[in-house]
């Protein structure tokens, strides 16, 4: 359990509402990027790998492969830099961490469709 | 302002700057303090301010230490300090001391009693290499060779060895103050702070700054 009075520090910095989506969907998360002085957004799709939470340290790692190597990233729920976090497509997963998926690639690191 | 002011580690948390930045900082509970009995170089040979911290009811201190609130005319407090004064400042008993002496963006010294580890290999302790672990390696982390023989036939005093490590006074130097609260006593500093959380620690102006 944390001091109450960090808590109460941590409700500045976590104003943003925490979006619903689960190890395992597909979420395109659009970053600020600044090139010198221009500031543009870039989006970065792929599969949620694991979500860690925890107040003002909550974040998330999303998986992609890009030009056939896999590239992962972390981002911080409440960091500035994120600058929405759209839910592509919900898989079904049987884990809290996909961490599996890193060995695998194709037909293997295929994940089912969650319906409702 | 007085040379130090105490306080309260309540645990780390981090910030979250405007450019995405994050910080670490440690918060402190920097509650009032009261000058309870000033040193003059008449009476004492030196100057000096005693500054109570931390607010106890009349029956957790003994009888002589109630008297001694009641002359300041302060209620009881669960710790006192003395820190010498340096410059010329001067302060009346009873006298309140803030969190608010402080300034974000300002540098401190951090005092307090580092956490402790018991006893303690010199690996440890004095961040001494070791020897390989594999390779058919014998020496892992034992001391190895603390002298030479019958010159000069004795062990180099403070020759540094396994032994009780922690628990014992430890300063950080420049923290940079992020934030202060005065209205909820509080002090963010960037970085961290030695001890345990709810240990007390005592606050600074950087002597490098």
């Amino acid at each position: 359990m944390r001091n109450p009075i960090i808590q109460e520090i941590e409700k500045e910095f976590t104003t943003r509402e925490v979006p619903d989506f689960i190890p395992g969907d597909t979420v395109r998360v659009s970053v600020r990027i600044i090139e010198g002085t221009r500031e543009r957004i870039q989006d970065f799709e792929g599969v949620v790998l694991a979500r860690n939470n925890g107040g003002v340290d909550e974040n998330f790692v999303v998986r992609k492969i890009s030009a056939g190597i896999g590239v992962e990233r972390t981002f911080c729920f409440h960091s500035p830099k994120v600058e929405k976090i759209k839910v592509v497509r919900r898989g079904r997963v049987r884990r809290a961490k996909l961490y599996y998926l890193r060995e695998r690639s194709g037909k293997g690191a295929r994940i089912r469709e969650r319906k409702y | 302002m007085p040379v130090r002011l105490l306080g309260k580690k309540i645990g780390m948390t981090r910030m979250i700057q405007e450019n995405g930045d994050m910080v670490p900082v440690t918060v402190l509970q920097v509650n009032p303090g009261k000058i309870v009995q000033e040193k003059t170089p008449k009476k004492e040979g030196y100057r000096a301010v005693q500054l109570a911290f931390c607010e106890v009811g009349e029956n957790r201190v003994n009888k002589s230490r109630l008297g001694h609130f009641k002359k300041a005319k302060t209620k009881p407090h669960r710790y006192l300090r003395e820190f010498r004064l340096l410059g010329d400042e001067s302060y009346k008993l009873g006298d309140e001391v803030k969190v608010d002496v402080f300034v974000e963006g300002e540098l401190v010294d951090v005092t307090g009693v580092s956490k402790g580890k018991g006893f303690a290999g010199g690996v440890k302790r004095h961040h001494w290499r070791g020897g390989p672990k594999t390779h058919g390696s014998r020496f892992h982390r034992a001391p190895g060779s603390i002298g030479a023989c019958a010159t000069p036939g004795e062990v180099d005093k403070g020759r540094n060895m396994p032994g009780h490590m922690g628990q014992e006074k430890v300063t950080v130097q420049c923290l940079r103050v992020m934030r202060v609260d005065a209205d909820k006593n509080l002090l963010l500093v960037k970085g961290a702070v030695p001890g345990a959380n709810n240990g007390i620690v005592s606050v600074k102006k950087s002597v490098k700054a």
